[in-house]
């Protein structure tokens, strides 16, 4: 385990990719502070009107805005190149003979990408408090419902998130796992587990098929502001953990039988 | 059944089969690699070479016939025999971003049995064993084919094996590079250890192999120790001399028929029926002034296309 998470991150690809995502809020903040102007509160994505009066909102709204499009991708990245990735430079058999079973490859790929989607979490957070705290005044926090809490009160807050946005993406690496053992070529897998990510958001935004929307996996990812209300809220981090677990276990499971059955002929 | 068999085999299986939809890539094969023997594993591409090694890994699914390596059946107890097997098949495999070092250092951390504590000291005796220490610190993508083979072979001695099975081990080495496997595996099989070699080079297999296998589409064709194979062959016996008639009159008292070409005269001799010693002594007696004499066994390839047909298309 400890060489699949060194050997990641010393890709300069991961490097990267957590580089890019540090960036957004960055360039949220930039954009604000140079605007000048003060947004009607509830136009623009939530929490920006927040923003110019305290900088520890720059990482929420950051978050909010990397959620749909940008940490997927990230993830599908990394989710689709678990095995194909081994597959394609040849070395999924020199594993497999070192000898490494198949399933416990499988559980350490999963939990590498789990590393990731964690420190994609946390280096957006970072980075949003680090810039909001240079760019912008910082104080005790206004929550949604109107309460004051401290600033230690609002980082333990901010933990939490990063801990909600992570459990939320858990799901879909399982998914990119599972593609990823259908293939040998990675970017293949990549695409298909962004993809999947995409066309489940569209879908939750149709009406007409509201019935299965508590069912995909992105339908809670966004719930992460109840965790900015007081008393906060722990309802949709249940629902969201079970949801992702529901999603772990099922394509994990495909992963496995996949997997374990397939030939290695790469 | 298996248990009586397996201590004076590294590899046994019996009626090892593998199919592709209708088609046997591999079939019903039973092959027999003793302990300690260095065994060679030929055959034309398409033969089936590749999918039994595979499978023999672990890395194919096998459709019939058992398999047991090092004493422990396949697929069920792989696990236990893969920490005493080195490989390199197909070709070596790395990450191209980390160095040779690093790619050994990490194949030796999967290995869940290889003691952390003397890992860099394994990865260092390994890579001095293929003489690859000045270049370990450099990225693989800068490597050249035959320091990636080398680099591969290290891969297959980080801990001391009971069986290597290697694919074309001197791919791409040069001269100096073939010569230093060569003692590599001749010094590797002194200490017991089996060894497994799939080559087309059939003049570095002649040279170093005890044992034989040669498969064609799908079958085994020959199996067994180089004597035995050697045993029943003809040999080729070519006689330099001016003095072709009287030679002919000589080798027809040893009860050889020879033909004459020009100023050389030759003949089958069926393996051991005629020392080349007797053949000289007898023609030398007769006055038959000789300018050149060999008795050669036919060579591996000659032996090899007889077994294997000469055709030039890839079997399957």
């Amino acid at each position: 385990m400890q060489s699949e998470l060194s050997v990641l991150f010393r890709r300069r690809r991961t490097w990267a990719m957590l580089f890019t995502i540090s960036m957004i809020p960055i360039l949220l903040a930039i954009a604000v502070k140079l605007s000048g102007s003060t947004l009607p509160p509830g136009e623009g994505p939530p929490f920006l009107d927040r923003v110019s009066q305290n900088g520890m909102f720059v990482g929420f709204t950051a978050m909010i805005m990397a959620i749909p499009l940008f940490l997927p991708l990230t993830i599908g990245v990394v989710a689709g190149d678990t095995i194909a990735g081994e597959a394609n430079t040849g070395t999924l058999r020199y594993l497999l003979v070192a000898p490494v079973s198949r399933a416990r490859l499988l559980v350490i790929k999963y939990f590498g990408a789990v590393a990731f989607a964690l420190a994609a979490a946390f280096t957006l957070m970072i980075t949003g408090i680090i810039i909001g705290a240079i760019l912008f005044p910082v104080g005790p926090v206004t929550l949604l419902s109107g309460d004051v809490i401290s600033i230690p009160a609002a980082l333990l807050r901010i933990f939490l998130v990063v801990i909600y946005v992570s459990i939320s993406l858990m799901g879909l690496i399982s998914v990119g796992l599972f593609i990823s053992t259908l293939t040998v070529i990675p970017v293949g897998a990549m695409a298909a587990t962004v993809v999947v990510s995409t066309v489940t958001q569209i879908l939750g935004t149709l009406p007409q098929i509201a019935v299965i929307h508590p069912f995909l996996i992105s339908y809670y990812w966004l719930g992460f502001a109840d965790l900015l209300r007081n008393p906060m809220s722990l309802t949709s981090f249940a629902s969201n953990s079970l949801l992702q677990l529901a999603y772990i276990v099922i394509f994990g499971s495909l992963a496995y039988s996949r997997f374990t059955t397939k030939d290695v002929l790469s | 059944m298996n248990q009586e068999v397996k201590p004076q085999y590294a590899i046994f299986t019996t009626g090892l089969t593998k199919s592709f939809g209708s088609h046997n890539a591999v079939d019903s094969i039973d092959l027999r690699v003793p302990r300690g023997s260095i065994f060679g594993f030929l055959g034309p591409n398409g033969s089936g070479k590749t999918t039994t090694i595979r499978m023999l890994l672990g890395l194919a699914n096998i459709s019939a016939g058992e398999v047991s390596v090092l004493g422990s059946p396949v697929p069920d107890a792989i696990g236990d025999a893969l920490p005493k097997v080195g490989a390199l098949v197909e070709g070596p495999a790395f990450y191209p971003y980390l160095s040779g070092r690093d790619n050994l250092i990490r194949f030796d951390a999967a290995d869940r049995l290889a003691d952390p504590a003397t890992r860099k000291e394994r990865v260092a005796a390994a890579l001095a064993q293929v003489g690859l220490t000045q270049a370990a610190s450099k990225k693989v993508h800068a490597y050249s084919l035959g320091m990636k083979q080398r680099l591969g072979i290290a891969n297959a001695l980080l801990q001391p094996r009971e069986l290597l099975v290697l694919d074309e081990p001197t791919n791409g080495l040069d001269p100096q590079g073939t010569r230093e496997v060569r003692n590599l595996i001749r010094a590797l099989a002194l200490d017991g250890i089996t060894i497994f070699i799939s080559s087309h080079l059939l003049v570095e297999i002649e040279q170093i192999c005890t044992h034989l296998a040669v498969m064609s589409h799908g079958k085994i064709v020959a199996q067994g120790s180089v004597e035995e194979l050697s045993a029943g062959e003809v040999m080729n016996l070519t006689l330099l001399t001016a003095d072709t008639a009287l030679a002919i009159e000589g080798l027809n008292l040893l009860g050889i028929k020879a033909v004459v070409d020009g100023l050389t005269v030759r003949a089958f001799v069926p393996a051991g029926d005629v020392k080349p010693q007797q053949i000289v002594k007898t023609l030398v007696e007769l006055g038959v002034g000789i300018q050149g004499f060999t008795l050669l066994a036919p060579t591996l390839e000659e032996r090899f296309v007889l077994l294997t047909g000469e055709g030039f298309d890839v079997e399957r």
